[in-house]
């Protein structure tokens, strides 16, 4: 994926999850070689827009493409690398075995096993069952499992949650290392602390786009000096403007 | 079709249940105990009468829950969406989890079998070959309707649920307890459907005659493609996409 082209496009797009919508008329597009932060608070819909891009989430309408084919295309599953929100590894295997079966079923060789455990730093406990580790250390697992193969496209729903400060550092130089070697990152947060990381930003509030753009251009567009600041402005515009409407 | 990913389900699987050895002790034992309890419960008549069907039971029942829990940890713990999201078709990995749970089932029967037949003394007119395959046959059949009907269920309390609610009503049917041929009409065209019941006949067959008549590769045949068809519709029961 050539640096700067749309490797994300989202065109109108609805969920409705329990009656509810989850996801309500969705345009963005998303670049190709960066890394883009899917900010918002807990149930603005980032899950379900990375469950979308990935194509494991039923989609009401609109449409979503990735790197120009339609999400969930059988020739995209070879090329995205997914993390889902709770750690999803096998309680009952080590670290090892868990990395080792998804290598295997991805088909890449077993050196990136290793590769992967020392990405991650869970080394020391690579003979532990996951079931037996705490919930930062399987998060790391289950991390390991989408860097195993060479992917075209991450999505990773909060990978960074609840890790030790020195890991979460290392693990956004990976991401822009990655994202330097042409890998389009997506990764989502609740905490805005978290956005000066990214290239670009994507901040959703109740399954609705509140802004897109660089930290630095969201922050000017509404001359506020910090991230969370510019957050609760754009919510304020939004109401205001919302309550002007109606 | 991957061999790859459906050899690497299967021994992942495998890998798993090393590691619970109470899981493969119960696995293991439980038949065993319950012919030993059997052989000491019958005379020697009725034990050889009914020993045979009870070593196609077993597997039968263990194989069901084992697999409609596994399934369902699956479905809950987010690995299935994350292997769905990969490469993997869904028969790949079901064929991993019938050549995994298939092995156990063998190891099983085997085991319960050859107590049955040495120790306790089971006397079966058609050997243990016939008998062994049966038995493994009855296991992957209920590793095929445990696979399937883990789909609806959402927790664990409801899948051991699900033993009660798909297998009794099958045993009960059967023809084991009570002969099919005089029961009420709209009964006996359920147990007509069931593949329990032939099973069960098969079985009573092996059992009782040396040969291996038509109606027993009838029956086989009936099992096989139970088996087919139940994990067909457990694969369609994997959904990519969910709500």
């Amino acid at each position: 994926m050539a640096d700067g082209s749309t490797a994300i496009e989202v065109d109108g797009l609805v969920v409705v999850r329990g009656g509810a919508r989850a996801l309500d008329g969705l345009n963005l597009g998303v670049r190709g070689g960066a890394v883009t932060g899917l900010l918002g608070p807990n149930g603005s819909g980032k899950t379900t827009l990375m469950r979308c891009v990935v194509g494991t989430q039923r989609v009401t309408a609109g449409r979503v493409r990735v790197l120009g084919l339609p999400a969930g295309a059988k020739a995209l599953r070879a090329s995205i690398g997914y993390l889902t929100q709770s750690p999803s590894v096998y309680a009952d295997l080590t670290v090892r075995e868990n990395l080792r079966y998804f290598a295997r079923v991805l088909g890449v060789p077993r050196a990136r096993v290793d590769r992967s455990i020392a990405t991650v730093a869970v080394g020391e406990i690579a003979g532990r069952l996951a079931g037996r580790l705490s919930g930062g250390q399987r998060a790391r697992v289950s991390l390991g499992v989408a860097l195993l193969g060479e992917p075209e496209l991450l999505v990773l729903d909060e990978p960074t949650v609840g890790l030790d400060p020195v890991l979460r550092r290392d693990l956004w130089e990976l991401f822009h290392e990655l994202a330097g070697a042409g890998v389009t990152v997506l990764v989502s947060s609740h905490v805005m602390d978290e956005a000066r990381h990214c290239d670009e930003l994507v901040l959703l509030r109740d399954g609705r786009l509140l802004a897109t753009g660089t930290p630095g251009g969201i922050q000017a567009s509404v001359g506020a000096e910090h991230l969370e600041d510019a957050f609760l402005r754009l919510i304020e515009q939004e109401q205001a403007v919302g309550g002007s409407v109606s | 079709m991957s061999a790859r990913i459906t050899l690497a389900t299967a021994v992942r699987v495998l890998t798993q249940l090393r590691h619970d050895p109470r899981t493969v002790l119960l696995l293991l034992g439980v038949p065993c105990m319950l012919m030993t309890i059997l052989h000491e419960l019958l005379p020697a008549p009725f034990f050889d009468r009914y020993g045979g069907v009870a070593l196609g039971l077993f597997p039968f029942i263990v194989m069901f829950v084992i697999t409609a829990v596994a399934t369902l940890r699956e479905r809950v713990s987010g690995t299935l969406e994350r292997l769905l999201a990969m490469p993997p078709r869904k028969l790949d990995l079901l064929l991993g989890y019938a050549i995994a749970f298939g092995a156990a089932a063998l190891v099983q029967a085997s085991i319960a079998s050859w107590l049955a037949l040495g120790p306790l003394g089971l006397d079966v007119a058609g050997g243990a070959v016939p008998l062994l395959g049966v038995a493994i046959l009855d296991g992957l059949l209920g590793m095929a309707l445990g696979l399937f009907v883990s789909a609806f269920a959402a927790t664990e309390f409801q899948a051991a649920q699900f033993m009660p609610a798909f297998v009794l009503p099958q045993v009960l049917l059967s023809g084991l307890l009570g002969p099919r041929e005089t029961v009420t009409p709209w009964l006996r065209h359920v147990s007509d459907v069931l593949p329990l019941t032939y099973a069960v006949d098969a079985m009573q067959r092996v059992s009782a005659a040396p040969d291996l008549t038509a109606t027993v590769w009838r029956d086989l045949g009936i099992l096989a493609g139970s088996c087919a068809l139940a994990l067909l519709l457990g694969a369609a029961t994997l959904r990519r996409r969910t709500a």
